[in-house]
């Protein structure tokens, strides 16, 4: 049984005068206990969306409609209400976000704003609270914890402000944990240090992750399972090893491609996927990704296709997939 | 913290000077010459002459600025045409109720215009909202001595709530130590005259609250819904806090920066709208008696509290940027 | 199994209308990309015609300029003419209200009250503009030496900055109306002294907005582009910088004219305007209606009025301005 199970999720906003924009249009995918789950996809595929949706966070304004389910150990989060919702967000699941310096506070110090989370769904008292922050900071990884907590944000550098936004996450040992595009505002060499840190987190209290990210590099580091956005839906999605060895769907090829290679030849040149994020089909007329694709036939136009299933789990949204074994993509 | 405070006042002294310099051209500009500006037309030829002599007016330029300068520190500040009395004792006089009066304006005015901004924020485009909007837009337009005369006119003449002039009922004999009716009643245990001082506050605070209000419901709503939007209001909901807690120590401290800036530029208006406010209700503070001072040519006065309302203005401002560096650890210096 | 599929842009799709419908599908679902690129004054046009208080502050001050420029022409009667005491209608503690004739009835010298609100919109517009434009060329002034001194002059340029806004800085630590005050005990009354005194207090806000703006505007990126061509610094700053720095000030002097006139009104009701009402101005039949408001109180509401929803239209278009024109909200 999964302790998340996303079917159909649809988020549309709509706006006066202009188009309904279809952020997301029909996300299903799963989540097992434990496992790390990747969402991959350019800008404007509706990754973000959907976790947002997924926390009820999203703006309750009139022109906003999320649909579908999203059964999370029993309970539909999107038919909560507000309140049931509060009690969910922070203590069963945690997000962490982009941006570590603009995602915190800057008026209060760091160690009131890991303590809060632990005083509102831990009960702790100030002097519990307090102990445990500074184990929290401790554990991950920020060093000399103690005087940490009476710091303003703008006093820690970017890789420790990201580790103290971890610790206020997962301070109340959530059973999910969302992480959207957690290392892009981070230089590279921090980068790594902060997924090695998930990944123990992860590893270390059977917590499910949900990685959201357009670096393919990161996901192949983290991800037992991949899901390939575009254009507000899953395209392909596959255990990692499989994904990488044998990708179907058009669009993860193209993605692959894209990645410059260090053993490429000089002056070769790059491969992107043609067109712009602009160029789509809605979905009701066929296949959104058919203006650029290479790979397109007449059946990709008008019915929207549907996900092939295959034995080993591995999904994908093609009538004309990639065939197995291509010559040109034996190199990856 | 204390470095800065010294160096803010340090940086408050070419100011002074300036104003100073201002004043004294002030002085030797206006019609009559400053002996007349200083006894008025009365003076008789004795006490002119003696005021020509005590302000050098027989020497050079620099030696007058210098005697001008000197009586200015001695706070010797002259003396009043009309009432005279030492322009100084008539300053500590009056200015405890003008004193009393602003900070009723600004306890209506932060009151009503912080909560007012913060509900508008939240919910925008509502009727609520749209009214605080239009009703704050509507607050600068209004001249101050108008709404003070309206007010009266309908709350203290016609409805009778209210009293229509002054500071106080005479009739109650209050005892009077600080010269803060309100304190005096409260300290002496005087209930009555306490209550009786409110009473006599509360029309002419709000006359003198407009404006404050209007600028602080504008601010406040403009501040809060730039705070919404960050990223850090968006943290705090994804750690499930509750509603509570998101708008005291989220929202609002990060709001209140911007107003807080404001409130001491609000200060000046204050006074100004005193003035005026003052002299509709015959509220006796500093600023009836600058009105009077107008009118009946006190140029000493005039002199004397544009200086000292020059240095106050200061202090206050000062007050307000250490506040300020108090609340936004960002600002503070090490 | 041979691979069937070639290398390059394959295009397996049969001609005819699938492969048309959907070109044309992707066409219309790109987004142009080719947007003319609008300068911000052109933007903040078109944001003011749409923006409903824009429209209502403008309607409100082309109704105020018509009636100032075209009214005295029309008016009924002889705004300084004093018929009513000659028609012995004027006595002590009555004052005739409106009339078929007098449509908003008598003021306490028994003049006509409409022609005198009437005739009053123009010198109030004038007052309003003159106190303004005196506010803005100096202040304009001064902010425009500091700001290009503080950018251009090096070490004499940062001296100039500096001693000019000390003296701005002095300026704003009078609380306004004591700045006023002071200014007309200087000129005597008058109406001149009202305004040059309103004009006097708004110059520190000129300085500093414009001072500001231009040194914002010389850190921009397209100084340095221009200064890395060779243009010169002076020729940088006067074709550059002070037409990009101008927005706020045209701001500013629309929310000031609403200021100025409720000033003005203010210091003739201290008894520093002109001593003499003959000639209407909104202001000073404000002023001179209070001591009236228990007999007529029409004769304050009327001007008040007037005031009021002058001042409120060109705040709310001045407040719309500033939308239009701030950048950020570029969507």
């Amino acid at each position: 049984m999964a302790l998340l199970d996303v079917k159909d999720l649809s988020v549309t906003f709509a706006r006066r005068g202009q188009r309904t924009v279809h952020a997301v249009d029909g996300v299903s995918f799963s989540v097992d206990a434990g496992e790390v789950v990747g969402l991959v996809g350019e800008s404007g595929c509706g990754k973000s969306v959907t976790s947002l949706a997924l926390m009820g966070l999203l703006p309750r304004q009139r022109g906003v409609s999320v649909g579908g389910s999203a059964i999370f150990d029993g309970t539909d989060l999107l038919q909560l209400d507000q309140r049931s919702m509060r009690d969910v967000r922070g203590r069963d699941v945690a997000m962490i976000f982009q941006d570590p310096l603009s995602s915190l506070n800057p008026v209060i110090p760091i160690g009131l704003q890991v303590t809060e989370v632990l005083v509102r769904h831990r009960d702790m008292g100030r002097e519990a609270a307090r102990k445990e922050a500074v184990a929290l900071l401790d554990r991950v990884g920020i060093p000399d914890p103690q005087r940490r907590l009476k710091e303003y944000p703008h006093q820690l550098s970017g890789g420790m402000r990201q580790r103290a936004l971890i610790a206020m996450a997962v301070a109340c040992q959530p059973r999910l944990l969302i992480a959207d595009e957690p290392t892009t505002a981070l230089d590279v060499t921090i980068q790594a240090q902060i997924l090695e840190l998930l990944k123990e987190l992860v590893r270390d209290s059977d917590t499910a992750l949900i990685m959201i990210t357009h670096d393919l590099g990161v996901v192949a580091g983290m991800c037992d399972t991949i899901n390939v956005l575009y254009a507000g839906r899953v395209v392909e999605t596959a255990r990692r090893k499989e994904l990488f060895a044998g990708r179907r769907h058009p669009y993860t090829v193209g993605l692959l491609r894209s990645i410059p290679r260090l053993d490429a030849g000089r002056g070769e040149k790059l491969t992107p996927i043609r067109g712009s994020v602009r160029d789509v089909l809605p979905w009701t007329e066929g296949c959104a990704f058919a203006p650029r694709c290479d790979f397109r036939v007449d059946a990709c136009l008008g019915e929207p296709p549907a996900m092939t299933p295959t034995h080993t789990g591995h999904e994908y949204r093609c009538v004309n997939p990639v065939p197995l074994s291509q010559p040109e993509e034996a190199r990856a | 913290m204390f470095r800065f405070i010294v160096r803010r006042l340090l940086q408050l002294i070419p100011t002074l000077f300036g104003l100073s310099i201002l004043l004294f051209i002030w002085l030797h500009r206006l019609p009559g010459g400053p002996e007349t500006a200083l006894l008025g037309e009365r003076g008789t030829p004795e006490s002119r002459a003696a005021i020509r002599e005590s302000l050098g007016l027989n020497e050079s330029v620099l030696i007058q600025y210098g005697r001008f300068v000197k009586r200015l520190v001695q706070l010797d500040l002259g003396t009043s045409i009309s009432t005279k009395r030492s322009v100084t004792t008539e300053f500590l006089q009056r200015f405890p109720g003008t004193v009393e009066l602003t900070i009723t304006a600004m306890v209506i005015a932060i009151g009503v215009g912080i909560p007012l901004g913060y509900l508008a924020a939240r919910r925008r485009g509502s009727f609520l909202d749209q009214f605080s909007v239009g009703g704050s837009l509507l607050g600068t337009c209004i001249p101050i001595f108008f709404l003070a005369y309206v007010l009266k006119a309908i709350f203290a003449e016609n409805l009778g709530w209210f009293p229509t002039i002054g500071r106080q009922d005479a009739s109650i004999e209050a005892t009077h130590i600080t010269n803060f009716f309100v304190l005096d009643g409260i300290l002496t245990r005087e209930w009555d005259a306490a209550a009786d001082a409110i009473w006599h506050l509360v029309l002419p605070g709000v006359a003198l609250a407009s404006i404050p209000l209007a600028i602080i419901v504008r601010i406040t709503r403009a501040s809060v819904l730039e705070v919404l939007g960050e990223d850090f209001v968006r943290t705090a909901e994804a750690k499930g806090l509750t509603e509570r807690t998101i708008r005291r120590r989220h929202v609002l401290r990060n709001a209140m920066l911007p107003v807080a800036t404001s409130i001491g530029l609000l200060t000046g208006l204050l006074l100004s709208g005193a003035v005026l406010t003052e002299t509709v209700f015959a509220f006796s503070g500093i600023g009836a008696f600058i009105k009077d001072a107008i009118s009946n040519l006190d140029y000493p006065v005039l002199m004397g509290f544009i200086m000292i309302i020059a240095v106050v203005f200061a202090l206050v401002n000062l007050l307000v940027d250490v506040s300020y560096s108090l609340i936004d650890p960002r600002v503070r210096v090490r | 199994m041979r691979s069937t599929i070639p290398r390059g842009p394959r295009m397996t799709l049969a001609p005819g209308k699938k492969k048309e419908k959907l070109d044309r599908l992707a066409e219309l679902s790109a987004v142009r990309d080719d947007e003319q690129g609008v300068s911000l004054w052109r933007e903040a046009m078109r944001r003011l015609r749409r923006n409903p208080s824009a429209i209502v502050g403008a309607a409100i001050l082309v109704i105020f300029v018509l009636v100032a420029v075209v009214g005295p022409f029309l008016v009924p009667f002889d705004p300084v003419d004093q018929s009513g005491i000659r028609e012995g209608v004027i006595k002590p503690g009555s004052i005739p209200g409106s009339s078929a004739e007098h449509w908003l009835g008598y003021d306490h010298q028994g003049r006509d009250e409409f022609s005198r609100l009437i005739v009053g919109a123009r010198q109030t517009l004038i007052v309003g503009i003159v106190s303004t434009l005196i506010g803005l060329t100096i202040g304009v002034t001064i902010g425009g030496i500091a700001g290009a001194a503080a950018g251009l002059g090096g070490r004499w340029g940062r001296l100039i900055d500096s001693v000019l806004m000390r003296i701005v800085d002095m300026l704003l630590s009078l609380p306004s109306l004591l700045l006023a005050v002071s200014v007309a005990a200087l000129l005597g009354p008058s109406l001149t002294t009202v305004m040059i005194a309103v004009g006097v207090v708004s110059v520190p806000i000129f300085a500093r907005l414009l001072r500001g703006s231009m040194i914002a505007q010389a850190n921009r990126d397209y100084v340095l582009a221009a200064s890395s061509l060779g243009v010169r610094k002076s020729r940088i700053a006067i074709s550059h910088i002070v037409p990009n720095s101008l927005a706020p000030v045209i701001v500013q002097a629309t929310l000031t004219l609403a200021t100025a006139i409720i000033e003005v009104a203010a210091l003739s009701f201290l008894g520093l305007g002109n001593p003499d009402s003959t000639q209407p101005e909104w202001g000073l039949m404000l002023a001179d209606a209070q001591v009236y408001l228990d007999v007529r109180p029409g004769l304050a509401i009327y001007p008040a009025l007037g005031i009021i929803i002058t001042a409120l239209g060109f705040t709310l278009l001045g407040e719309a301005m500033r939308e239009a024109l701030d950048p950020k909200l570029r969507r």
